[in-house]
């Protein structure tokens, strides 16, 4: 289908871009379009405007500060971060959900800014976001302000980013005593995830000192499996613990936040969400299996 | 690779291009763009053409009202089926082929009275732009009242339901019988035992990379329509739209299929939108161009399969079979395709015998009207319909015999000597060697051993399954005669015009139409080996009525041969022409003038010669002819082969099966296909290879839906999935060669194959997998989930 009419602006700076969303009631950001131009074409979305933000110099880089964090400028693309050796090094799992997402030509186009902002539940990379406890930097009229990941998801492709609001970077905490990892289970329609599952964990040798793991894909929104991690947290590094933690992973969640579609249910996703959980653990703990 | 002798399969002399694994000559301009299709083609003053579609399954118009659209910028008319039935055109989409008893409601371009599925034209914009056309789609006001729907074939003839139309009140079209059915009761009740299996077969949609388009161009001063269009057989197009819709005379209707993106049968058919798109540029004296969006190709497209089916095979202890009895019922949608009557009964019931000695055979076919979009033949139409129900059940009758499936159809194979084979389904096979392509098959994948190794893996907890498919095709529909018996409302031949150049270059003019299967490339090596000049020196032209005088198409697996025959007996005739030439200027007779690669010389004088191409020459001199002779070096020939081929093969799959998750991982796909003489070993692997795709696709993957709505619930690519490269194995292909005796060119077609074969192979291995839960059928697509379920995991 062809989208609806609208108009096209492109800003030259963050700064124009938050003007232009001002002025235009309902006008949308794209950098590289990947998530909303396919919903304008199929009619679920159709905003009066588009601001451009995808040439904007500088918003691209990844670095990694003295404080304990990494960032990743909003305009990185999910090739440069699947690249990056600082994400790998930092942030698995956010590097293994840019690797896994779409195809070549959407990784190469797509921006992470974008990508969280839009809120697609069934993409990889909230799911990362949410392991890792990350957070989105954003600009909008009334200045600055940081979104943590556990605020960001608040339904179907809707988020905490206001929509005067523009994201600049997206921050992630570094824990040299961490691992983290995302594991995918490809939804062979659409190459979303039918279930994704994000593992961060803090380990001394013997013991799990804290887990976060979180879910996209399997649920109409991305969310933390906090059964998985209670019954994770304090307990040895072992299969028993994986495998009482991953019979967790439904328990937080409400009955009907599975996504129920033709090719798979609610009830046959819970059932996937618990193995997957079981083999992301199994990914990256040095256990069994 | 092959054990092909293509030197073997032409009486012509010598270039050597006929079996050849030359590249194909169409692929540099597709690849680099310069490939022209009909959306790529504007004329000046080209105006845009939008439909305007029902959303109901099921209702009445109350009340179109398109003053809203028609104020719109840009918009030049919006016109309605009351515009259509004023203009006084025939307005009639009319069926190709009459089954006793058939109810043939009317089908018009645009709805007038009631819209009997998702997508039904309703209304038409004309607008200077395609997106004002479509902008203006919303604007047009249409009420209806919404009557009840039915979109499964068994409800629609069993339950209590609105008829779909007043003139079929139990919404059945044809109630079709094929075989003896006392002869198969008589059977069943001798036999030793008897198996059955229930199962469906989802609709799928055709998916080709290009949707459908046209391009009209209406010329007032001449009364001439020019319609350029996705055809993969642009003659009947011109006669149906002749004939059935617009009421022009045929010469004065010129229909062009311009490079044509795929089509898998569903650019056979005369849809509502073509008509429409000419009648607008006739209303408004302007050309009219209409591109479909993907989502009208999954709304219009005809869909294929659709049957809800229970099969039964009678056999004896020793895996003899005694008798296969059929009742199917097959959705036809909501009007009567072309030859949506024909596909789901003589192209499937015909086919029930499969490669097997089947002593009795009955089917029962119970076409119903459904409001959902027409079905009609897609890729392997009918043919992998009746196979996959034969194969379905000689592996369910091999687990109740306790027999390995390899082994009964061994058992039961018509062997080399019995052909021609009469079968009980009513078909006479031509040729076949079935068990040298099945033990071929059997060995690439080492069957004994893997036989093995599934032993040791079940005890390990691991479930791999072997699934073999064995079957034939009926390919090239054919003779007339027959097909006219049959019911078919048009023939079964082919037509060529085979010509030499007056300088030596060769123009053949095909009545097939290729969408991709490389015609430009396989009828210049048909032609230039019985003219013994270079493939390079042939350039083959399709799809212009104007410029090809006649033909029939590209469907069916027909054109290799029955359009490759009709180019090979075309340029015979033209060769002997040519020694009649050369004997009259070598002043010889002409019994004593050899040929060999392209040089006519005297027998034992080899350096008095003249090659065909100088021949060539001389005929369009025309000044040292034989006496009575006319100049000119060209042959019109019209083909109509003595009856059908039968291509055959069997393929064999390895899949592991992971119960915790249901996931089905493809470890191996061997395709062993027999089609005769190969023209093309890479054209045919790549047959093959499609083929695999879009059974696997079946199997695994494609499934149209409709919702409680009688929506399509499977509308978008996201929602229906053609297998992408990534979930596909690698084909390991093979093939033997048992040549047609009554072709010219002894091939028997293999554009259909692979996908005829492919799905039951893949449900065969599947089933096989899950045969320690008891599991022996799964109906397509299988989805993890479903094998999840089947295997107990949500217990």
């Amino acid at each position: 289908m062809y989208t609806n009419d609208f108009d096209y602006y492109r800003a030259d700076s963050v700064g124009e871009a938050v003007e232009l969303l001002g002025d235009h009631d309902g006008a949308e950001l794209v950098a590289g379009a990947h998530g909303l131009l396919p919903r304008m074409k199929t009619g679920d979305e159709s905003p009066p405007a588009l601001v451009d933000i995808g040439q904007l110099n500088g918003l691209d880089a990844i670095e990694s500060s003295d404080g304990g964090s990494i960032s990743v400028g909003a305009l990185a693309t999910h090739a440069e971060i699947a690249d990056s050796e600082i994400v790998r090094e930092h942030a698995a799992a956010l590097a293994d959900a840019a690797s896994e997402l779409g195809d070549p030509p959407v990784r190469n186009g797509g921006t992470i800014g974008g990508n969280l902002a839009h809120g697609d539940p069934r993409s990889d990379p909230p799911a990362a976001l949410l392991a890792l406890e990350g957070s989105l930097e954003v600009r909008g009229s009334d200045g600055e302000r940081t979104i943590d990941a556990a605020e960001l998801f608040e339904g179907p492709f809707e988020t905490a980013v206001a929509d005067d609001e523009i994201v600049t970077a997206v921050r992630i905490p570094t824990d040299d005593d961490a691992v983290s990892g995302y594991r995918k289970r490809r939804d062979p329609l659409s190459g979303y995830a039918m279930v994704g599952v994000g593992v961060w964990l803090r380990t001394d040798d013997e013991t799990i000192e804290a887990a976060r793991v979180a879910v996209t894909g399997a649920t109409t929104t991305p969310a933390r499996l906090s059964g998985v991690e209670d019954e994770l947290e304090g307990s040895a590094v072992s299969e028993e613990t994986i495998t009482a933690a991953a019979a967790e992973a439904g328990t937080a969640l409400d009955a009907d936040a599975f996504v129920s579609d033709v090719q798979a249910s609610a009830e046959y996703r819970e059932h996937l969400l618990t193995i997957d959980t079981e083999r992301a653990l199994y990914d990256v703990l040095d256990v069994g299996q | 690779m092959s054990d092909a002798d293509a030197s073997g399969a032409s009486d012509g002399d010598g270039s050597g291009a006929f079996g050849a694994a030359i590249e194909r000559g169409e692929d540099v301009p597709l690849l680099t763009g310069s490939g022209e299709y009909t959306d790529d083609i504007s004329l000046r003053g080209t105006t845009h053409l939008a439909i305007r579609r029902s959303d109901h399954a099921h209702a009445r118009i109350e009340s179109i009202d398109t003053s809203d659209a028609e104020a719109m910028e840009g918009v030049l008319a919006v016109f309605t089926g009351e515009d259509v039935v004023e203009s006084g055109v025939p307005n009639t989409i009319p069926t190709a082929w009459d089954l006793p008893g058939l109810v043939q409601p009317q089908y018009r371009m645009l709805a007038t009275d009631k819209v009997r599925h998702e997508g039904t034209p309703v209304a038409a914009v004309v607008a200077e732009t395609r997106h004002a056309a479509s902008d203006a789609l919303e604007h047009i006001h249409v009420e209806y009242e919404e009557l009840e729907h039915v979109t499964d074939p068994v409800d629609a003839v069993e339950r209590d339901v609105p008829p779909v139309h007043d003139e079929a009140e139990d919404n059945v079209a044809f109630d079709f019988e094929l075989g003896d059915a006392d002869a198969t009761d008589e059977a069943f009740a001798d036999a030793d035992r008897v198996a059955s299996v229930d199962l469906r077969q989802p609709r799928l949609i055709p998916n080709a990379m290009e949707p459908r388009a046209a391009l009209a161009d209406w010329e007032e001063a001449t009364g001439k329509l020019r319609l350029w269009m996705t055809s993969q057989n642009p003659h009947l197009h011109r006669m149906l739209l002749s004939a059935g819709t617009l009421g022009l005379p045929e010469n004065k209707i010129q229909v062009i299929a311009p490079e044509v993106g795929g089509g898998f049968g569903s650019k056979i058919y005369h849809y509502p939108d073509e008509a429409v798109t000419a009648w607008c540029s006739m209303q408004l004296g302007r050309p009219v161009k209409w591109q479909a969006t993907r989502s009208e190709s999954y709304l219009t497209d005809c869909h294929g399969r659709d049957h809800v089916t229970t099969g039964e095979i009678a056999l004896d202890d020793d895996g003899t079979i005694r008798g296969v009895r059929v009742e199917t019922h097959a959705g036809l949608g909501a009007q009567l395709s072309q030859f949506g009557t024909a596909t789901p009964s003589y192209l499937y019931a015909t086919v029930l015998s499969g490669q097997y000695t089947i002593p009795a055979i009955h089917c029962r076919v119970v076409g119903a009207f459904t409001n959902t979009t027409p079905v009609d033949a897609y890729r392997g139409a009918g043919r992998a319909e009746g196979i996959y129900v034969i194969e379905r059940l000689v592996d369910v009758a091999a687990r109740e015999l306790e027999m390995d499936p390899a082994e009964l159809r061994r058992r039961n194979l018509v062997p080399p000597d019995e052909f021609p084979y009469e079968s009980a389904a009513a078909l006479v096979y031509d040729s076949g060697e079935y068990e040298r392509a099945m033990d071929l098959a059997l060995e690439h994948v080492d069957y004994e051993e893997l036989r093995e190794r599934q032993r040791e893996l079940r005890d390990e907890g691991r479930y791999i399954g072997i699934g073999i498919g064995s079957f034939i095709e009926s390919a090239g529909l054919s003779p007339s005669g027959l097909a006219g018996d049959l019911g078919a409302q048009a023939g079964g031949w082919e037509s060529s015009i085979v010509r030499f150049d007056s300088t030596g270059s060769v123009t053949v003019l095909a009545g097939t139409a290729d969408q991709g299967q490389g015609h430009r490339t396989t009828y210049a090596q048909v032609a230039a080996e019985e003219l013994g000049v270079s493939v390079d020196d042939v350039t083959v032209v399709e799809g212009d009525t104007d410029r090809i005088p006649q033909g029939m198409g590209t469907y069916g697996s027909r054109s290799a041969s029955v359009g490759g025959g009709s180019i090979a007996r075309g340029a015979r005739e033209v060769r002997e022409k040519a020694r009649r030439i050369a004997a009259h200027q070598l002043e010889t007779s002409v019994d004593d003038i050899e040929f060999d690669d392209g040089e006519f010389h005297v027998a034992g004088a080899p350096d008095r010669s003249l090659h065909i191409q100088t021949i060539a020459h001389e005929a369009y001199l025309g000044h040292d002819l034989p006496e009575g002779m006319d100049p000119g070096l060209e042959e019109t020939n019209f083909y109509d082969p003595e009856n059908f081929t039968y291509p055959f093969g069997t393929h064999v799959a390895v899949v592991e099966v992971e119960p915790e998750t249901g996931e089905i991982e493809i470890e191996r796909y061997v395709a062993v296909d027999d089609c005769g003489e190969i023209i093309n070993p890479m054209i045919v692997e790549g047959q093959v290879h499609g083929g695999i795709a879009q059974g696997i696709g079946a199997a695994l993957y494609e499934g149209a839906a409709y919702d409680d709505d009688g929506h399509l619930r499977t509308r978008r690519m996201d929602e229906y999935v053609v297998p992408h490269a990534t979930q596909l194995p690698d084909f390991e292909t093979d093939n033997t060669v048992t040549p047609s005796p009554h072709n010219p060119i002894g091939v028997k077609g293999v554009g259909e194959s692979a996908t005829i074969a492919a799905a039951p192979t893949i449900v065969s291995a599947v089933a096989d997998a899950l045969e320690p839960f008891g599991v022996d059928h799964l109906d397509m697509p299988i989805t993890p989930e479903s094998v999840w379920r089947a295997t107990g995991g949500d217990n």
